[in-house]
């Protein structure tokens, strides 16, 4: 299969032609009134009472929420507009972001999720061809605060040793004491203490039509837990009709809408919270009608099978990761987002489910499968965005298992 | 390629157990191909060790780590062609080579030894990538097949075979076209054609370096990005990338001769994952088991891309890449080729995790290249397609800014910091000034880089410069941030500690900001200390901490947290040699890394200090901490305060003084590079182990040294230091011409010459080097004698003398130009004698601790001094390999503290050994156009490689073999030489004309030699005025070699230089003096005799009677 620009998610066509080029590929300096608006003294603290020292940028407001870190080298707005990061304070461990400044047509969904931002350094220059604006302007007209010039690799080390922990970003103010911000740290709510799914999905069901005739021609029904539009745009490209549902419809609803299979999306929080969206994929499993989930679908189809999931220290998150699959031997570089995982020793195997692929560096589940029945789910995001496109492959999977079930019926 | 070899990898039922693996190394240091290849090949035979199978190398290379004993299991020193390795096939019989990690020659000699049928024959199987997909890689045509067939998009081109067939396609695909040779180390010959003239130039040079005579002619992307990735892929299947690279040059600059930022700055994830995805594509489908590097060009206006080439092998940017994500490249290849699989290869970084994983870096690693144009000023310093760089280095830090200006700082252009600019740049008004600078950045060259930094310094904006270059705005931003801080900092009256940190995080240094502030650097450094401004250092984890790893390998920043505590003494610090350049080459990095072992076996933990992103001195594992830093003053003294620790009472407790003590260093092993830290380090305060500060003053210092050899009895050869132009004459008229002259404290005899007569010296002193009081010069008289080489190990009371050498050319040829053999073969046993008597007697007067090199000229019976170099010199890894003394191993434990005598060692020569080895040096001068080539007192080689055998025929024919400069069996061999060396050369046209050479020659020579009765063909034309002249001659290869010398003067004798490009480029020897001459000719005429079979042994053998 060709991996070109439209696998990666671009509608813009590719200009073939270099006549009609501009002269100078797009880019900024930064500019005066935008020098002016950044660099003020900021403060990220930490619920365990660290403080980390830097300068303000993004939005004018504070910000609070779970303080994660981000291994991956580029993708930075796809990052922020990942609905998995609802709720995250984000740290970004490549020091250098903004350099290629921000495009509407990078956004994975309709807004940028995390709750705020922290890097090395802000590039305030930007350049690249497709760029639109700065990242400080696309945080600032998001309302999303960012935090610069601080030890990344000291935070991602303490987070790293100590777990992921709750945080605040605020700017600096007079009368402002370092102890107010960390109590202020510690009252703040993780994502997984809310149910920030609810925030994120869609507020209604709409259909996101097959982009290909020749193809698989098959009706999704789509569980929008937190989706990212390259999951959509790989399946429409595979020539599948899509309805996306809101994450709590019932299964009759889903049923009601005669899909060939149901896929569960990715998404934030704690799995456990999600007990309407479990039942509903009891039902669909029980109905067998075939299923896939990625990363928060794969922990509810382990919910809803009985397994358990439990939180991990500090997360996987990155374009990096290395997953083993058992069945074939095959080894896949991953983009990953997660801090939940479904535990290997919960898996029921006596009802034929088994863990199908597990994570070269900490051995967990990353997949999900069953000998018998329709259903599979990864932890990982195939759909990659940012991250390596190694493992679109799957969608091809899922679609002929969708067809050969179909074909039996 | 023959089928038997596809059918001979590993079937499923009838695998063949790999037990003896034959690791084919990449012979001599030549530009395009240096110490990266020491790296691999070491990592290789440390894996395989590992895996407990048997390893058996070849290399012609004796300045290697993995010639050592240790490394391999066995070890020939032998020249890598079809002949010697398949003796040494027939002699092992491996069952498997190893061939994907030496490089393109060891490629070439891979593909070389499967088409003779060799591998067939002796049953070897060719592990890792099949030749088929090396083939597949390198042959353009297959190249191109492929990537059509999987989809992959290569730019406009054809191949051609003739003049003919490229103009042909030149005129289909239309201007500008780039010209690549097929087959060649660094695109020799090629180049991008922007006119139909430049373009025949090219197509007809490029044909001419390709040793298939094939070229490609393609459409020429200008302004497009280039991008590299370095991809792996196991016999599994499972592909990783492991780094990403962004040339800051936009295309058509070499990728060797690129500043490479790593990962890329400019791109998207969208563009970063097409590349990477097309990466992963295109190794499958070569079949690659190991590593590959793709270079793509990117347009910056659209996801269109092109594949520009693979390299189907561990290659320069592997090297780089290696080192900028601490990911073991070359040793996870070797274990890929006898394989293992990537998700069962441990990762030796994190040990907690496998090798399947993809690196990710929280740091920015700039790589700059080091050209050698501080040598060859007068050369063709631009650069383009043909790689011209000798080395280079990289720098880490957590700043774009900050690891770029580390980098330049690595470069050790003599404290040429980013605010060097060159004279012609201040001349005239600004607006002159400007249209100067643009031509050093319209085209691109070795001093872009200072060019567009003066110009943004002049205000012209980030777009014009562009505009002109095409280097991404992004990074023309960064650079304008650099010299928005220089104005800051030149307009600044009062330095606060706020400015000193903002200058620090963008990396100026102390030296810089000194130089805007006018204030001492030593009191910017103590304003900094006192401020508590000082850098932490980050490690290099593959992971960007996500995991907790146990490299020792770290970089400076000027961050919060620093991980790197100091280590627990006893410890020491190796200063290393820095990047590769012609006069400081990887014999240093050979002394570095013995050092380094030998502190470890002594029980002292060794810390590596280098900037050489090619050597096996950075490699994580070779020392207990690695600093990847320039080797400048503030470097050291910062790394040495973090591993400062507070000096204890008897009770353990800190002295209330609050003192600090700091580890020692050693600087002896760096070359000049770690010798110039002595004065600044010891003036510091630093302990420096070894010979002392003082003594490597007496040896430098002209004063000193004459009066310290006087004291001893040595004579010199009578002269003295000017500082006024009248004086150098009459010096010279006292001593006699010939004179050598030198300004003093030269580095590898730069801007040495010898001046024959009054003329020669005039301008001498008045073009070459402007004598002054500050600049004084040294004219010594030049004894045209046999010159010796001494390295010597003293303990301060005792001196062991491993080996004598003696040169084969007479003294005037730099001493790493000459073809050296020891044990000398024309020495007389008593100037041996005397010889060993000096030796030791400058030894001890030096109080010398360690190492010394010592350079003696013997003239008319007598004796003399010339040099003396209290260190390791170039010569340290040959005779320790030829002698079997652990040469750095003795002199490391001397430092510490240990006798010669507790050693088990006493002073004196040692024994000779039953062997003769003759090093031969190497040159790269074909690549570098513009360049004479006529070996002087001036150093040019880049390499250097080993002949050794019982006899001197026999080892010298082998050297001349391994460094391509035997005669060849019959033909015309072409001289032009000086009057007065026509008498000499007679004897030589003799022999040749009785071994049934033919004999060609300038008109003044022909007459000579005519007159002896010799048949003579008078090439009577001088170049220029008439068909065919002595360049015709050789291009159209009707000559064999050249025999040129020169007259004294070095103003270029412009028929000289012709001929002596000419031959270069047409690739036949060209001897410029006499003595490498005769020797060839005596090679040449043993072996007819029948008198010269050489042996193929491991270098044990040639050792023990």
């Amino acid at each position: 299969m060709t991996i070109n620009a439209t696998e990666l998610g671009t509608q813009e066509k590719d200009n073939h032609s270099h006549i009609g080029h501009p002269a100078r590929p797009q880019g900024a300096a930064a500019e005066p009134d935008e020098i002016n608006e950044i660099g003020g003294p900021a403060i990220l603290a930490l619920e365990d009472g660290r403080i980390f020292r830097g300068y303000a940028f993004g939005a004018e407001r504070p910000c609070e929420g779970e303080v994660v870190f981000n291994t991956s080298m580029t993708g930075y707005q796809e990052i922020a507009t990942d609905p998995s990061y609802r709720g995250e304070i984000v740290c970004l461990t490549y020091p250098i972001i903004g350099n290629y400044g921000t495009t509407s047509l990078d956004d994975e969904s309709r807004e940028p999720w995390i709750s705020g931002l922290i890097v090395r350094e802000y590039a305030g220059h930007w350049s690249n061809w497709r760029g639109q604006e700065s990242l400080h302007r696309y945080l600032q007209k998001h309302g999303i605060p960012g935090i610069y010039g601080l030890d990344t690799r000291a935070l991602t080390r303490h987070l790293r040793n100590k777990g992921l922990m709750r945080g605040v970003v605020v700017r600096m103010a007079p009368g402002m004491t370092e102890d107010d911000l960390v109590n202020r740290a510690r009252r703040s709510l993780m994502p997984a203490e809310k149910n920030v799914v609810s925030d994120v999905t869609a507020p209604e069901i709409y259909r996101y039509p097959a982009r290909s005739l020749e193809g698989a021609n098959l009706r999704l029904a789509v569980l929008d837990c937190g989706l990212k539009e390259n999951i959509l745009r790989s399946l429409a490209r595979r020539g599948v009709d899509a309805t996306v549902v809101p994450y709590d419809a019932k299964l009759s609803d889903i049923m009601a809408l005669q899909p060939d299979a149901v896929f569960s999306s990715p998404g934030p929080g704690d799995p456990e919270r999600n007990h309407q969206t479990i039942e509903t994929l009891q039902g669909i499993i029980e109905q067998q009608v075939p299923f896939f989930g990625i990363c928060l679908g794969h922990q509810l189809l382990g919910l809803a099978i009985g397994a358990e999931t439990k939180r991990l220290k500090f997360g996987h998150r990155g374009g990096n990761h290395p997953v083993k699959d058992l069945l074939t031997g095959e080894v896949h570089v991953t983009s990953q987002n997660h801090g939940f995982q479904v535990m290997a020793d919960s898996v029921p195997v006596d009802k034929g489910w088994v863990v199908s692929q597990v994570n070269l560096n900490d051995g967990s589940v990353e997949g999900l499968a069953h000998s018998s029945l329709p259903a599979f789910s990864v932890q990982y995001h195939p759909e990659g965005s940012p991250g390596p496109q190694d493992n679109q492959y799957l969608f091809d999977r899922f679609l002929t298992m969708v067809n050969s079930k179909k074909d039996q019926r | 390629m023959t089928e038997a070899l596809n059918s001979a990898a590993p079937q499923a039922g009838q695998v063949r157990p790999i037990a003896k693996v034959l690791v084919l190394g990449s012979g001599p240091i030549v530009i395009g191909q240096a110490a990266e290849f020491d790296y691999a090949g070491t990592q290789a035979c440390r894996a395989l060790r590992e895996e407990g199978v048997e390893s058996v190398l070849v290399n012609s290379n004796p300045a290697t780590i993995m010639t050592d004993e240790g490394i391999a299991d066995r070890v020939y020193i032998e020249p890598l062609t079809v002949e010697a390795v398949t003796r040494v096939i027939e002699q092992e019989r491996p069952d498997s080579l190893l061939a994907t990690l030496g490089g393109q020659t060891g490629l070439n000699l891979a593909v070389a030894l499967s088409d003779a049928g060799v591998l067939e024959k002796y049953n070897v199987r060719v592990l890792g990538t099949p030749l088929a997909g090396i083939k597949k890689a390198e042959d353009r045509e297959l190249f191109k097949a492929l990537l059509a067939e999987i989809g992959e998009p290569v730019i406009e081109s054809d191949i051609a075979n003739s003049i003919e067939e490229a103009q042909e396609i030149g005129k289909r695909i239309g201007l500008p076209l780039i010209i690549r040779p097929a087959y060649t180390l660094g695109g020799t010959g090629g180049g991008i054609a922007t006119n139909w003239e430049e373009f025949d130039q090219f197509i007809t040079s490029g044909l001419r370096a390709s040793p298939i005579n094939q070229i490609l002619v393609e459409k020429y992307l200008g302004g497009w990005k280039e991008v590299e990735y370095e991809v792996m892929r196991d016999g599994a299947d499972t592909c990783i990338t492991i780094c990403n690279m962004e040339n800051l040059d936009p295309l058509g600059v070499h990728t060797g001769d690129s500043i490479v930022v790593a990962p890329s700055q400019t791109l998207s994830d969208k563009e970063y994952q097409m590349l990477r995805t097309a990466s992963l594509k295109i190794i499958r489908a070569l079949g690659i088991e190991g590593g590959c590097n793709v270079q793509y060009a990117l347009d910056p206006f659209s996801f269109q891309y092109y594949v520009i080439e693979v390299n189907p092998r561990v290659s320069r940017s592997s090297a780089l890449a290696s080192k900028a994500t601490g990911y073991p490249i070359a040793r996870v290849a070797a274990k890929i080729a006898i394989g293992r699989r990537l998700d069962e290869i441990p990762n030796a970084v994190t040990r907690q995790t496998m090798a399947a994983f993809e690196p990710t870096l929280d740091y920015c690693v700039i790589k700059i290249p080091r050209w050698p144009f501080d040598k060859f000023p007068t050369g063709d310093r631009t650069i383009g397609t043909q790689m011209k760089a000798t080395g280079e280095v990289m720098a880490i830090d957590r700043s774009f800014e900050g690891a770029f200006q580390k980098a330049v700082r690595s470069l050790e252009l003599g404290g040429k910091s980013l605010m060097w600019e060159e004279g012609e740049w201040s001349v005239g008004t600004e607006s002159q000034q400007i249209e100067t600078i643009f031509k050093y950045i319209d085209k691109a060259n070795d001093r872009r880089l200072w060019a567009l930094f003066a110009a943004l310094r002049r205000n012209v904006t980030a777009e014009e410069i562009y505009d002109r270059c095409k280097i991404d705005l992004w990074f023309l931003r960064k650079f304008q941030r650099l010299i928005a801080m220089e104005r800051k900092l030149l307009g600044n009256t009062r330095m606060t500690v706020k400015l000193l940190l903002e200058a620090k995080l963008l990396g100026f240094s102390d030296d810089q900001i000194g130089g805007l502030t006018d204030e001492l650097p030593e009191r910017v450094r103590q304003m900094r200390l006192e401020n508590g401004i000082r850098p932490v250092y980050k490690m290099v984890d593959t992971c960007a901490a996500e995991f907790e790893a146990v490299t020792p390998y770290f970089y400076s920043s000027y961050e919060q947290e620093n991980e790197a505590p100091p280590l627990p003494f006893p410890k020491g610090v190796v200063i290393g040699s820095g990047p590769i350049r012609i006069g400081q080459g990887i014999e240093f990095d050979y002394s570095s890394v013995h050092a380094a072992w030998a502190l470890q076996e002594a029980g002292v933990k060794s810390i590596m200090v280098n900037s050489n992103p090619e050597t096996v001195s950075t490699d994580f594992d070779t020392s207990d901490r690695l600093y990847f830093e320039a080797l400048d003053e503030e470097s050291v003294n910062d790394i040495l305060d973090n591993e400062a620790q507070p000096v204890l009472d008897a009770n353990g407790v800190p002295l209330a003084s609050g003192e600090m003590e700091r580890p020692p260093v050693i600087l002896q092993f760096g070359g000049q590079t770690a010798i110039n830290l002595a004065e600044p380090l010891s003036l510091a305060g630093v302990p420096i182990i070894g010979s002392s500060a003082e003594a490597i003053d007496i040896a430098e210092d002209r004063k000193r040294f004459e009066d310290f050899v006087a004291r001893l009895g040595i004579s010199q050869p009578p002269g003295a230091t000017v500082m006024h132009v009248p004086d150098a004459f009459k010096v010279a008229a006292s001593v006699g011409y010939p004179v050598l002259v030198r300004p003093s404290y030269v580095l590898g005899g730069r801007a040495m010459e010898i001046c024959h007569n009054e003329e020669d010296l005039q301008r001498y002193v008045l073009t070459v080097t402007r004598v002054s009081e500050k600049h004084p010069v040294l004219i010594d008289k030049y004894l045209e004698g046999k010159e010796v080489e001494v390295d010597a190990i003293c303990d301060g009371e005792s001196v062991l003398i491993p080996g004598v050498m003696e040169h084969i050319e007479r003294a005037g040829v730099h001493s790493g130009d000459s073809f050296a053999v020891y044990p000398g073969v024309n020495l007389y046993s008593h100037e041996v004698d005397t010889i060993v008597d000096y030796t030791t007697r400058v030894g001890i007067g030096l109080k010398a601790k360690g190492l010394i090199n010592i350079q003696f000229v013997i003239f008319e019976g007598r004796i003399y001094i010339l040099e003396v170099n209290p260190r390791a010199s170039r010569t340290v890894p040959f005779l320790s390999k030829v002698t079997g003394v652990p040469m750095v191993k003795l002199a490391v434990n001397i430092m510490l503290g240990q006798s010669l005598k507790d050693q088990g060692y006493e002073g004196g020569l040692w024994p000779k050994q039953p062997l003769v080895a003759v090093k031969a040096p190497v040159f790269s001068m074909a690549k570098l156009s513009g360049v004479d080539t006529y070996l002087g007192p001036e150093m040019k080689s880049t390499g250097e490689v080993m002949g050794i055998d019982k006899t001197y025929p026999a080892a010298m024919r082998k050297a001349l073999i391994a460094a391509n400069m035997s005669l060849p069996p019959k033909g015309t061999v072409l001289f032009s030489v000086a009057d007065r060396d026509k008498t000499e050369a007679l004897q030589l046209i003799r022999t040749l004309a009785d071994l049934g050479y033919q004999i060609a020659a300038t008109p003044g020579t022909a007459n000579m030699v005519e007159s002896a009765g010799i048949a003579v063909q008078v090439i009577a034309h001088k170049i220029g005025e008439g068909r065919p002249d002595t360049v015709d001659l050789i291009k159209q290869g009707k000559v064999v070699a050249v025999v040129n010398t020169v007259t004294g003067r070095r103003r270029p004798l412009l028929d000289g230089f012709e001929i002596r490009r000419a031959a270069v480029e047409n690739g036949i020897p060209c001897y410029t003096s006499l003595d490498t001459a005769r020797a060839a000719v005596t090679a040449q005429h043993d072996f007819s005799a029948g008198a010269n079979t050489y042996n193929i042994q491991p270098l044990s053998w040639y050792r023990t009677k």
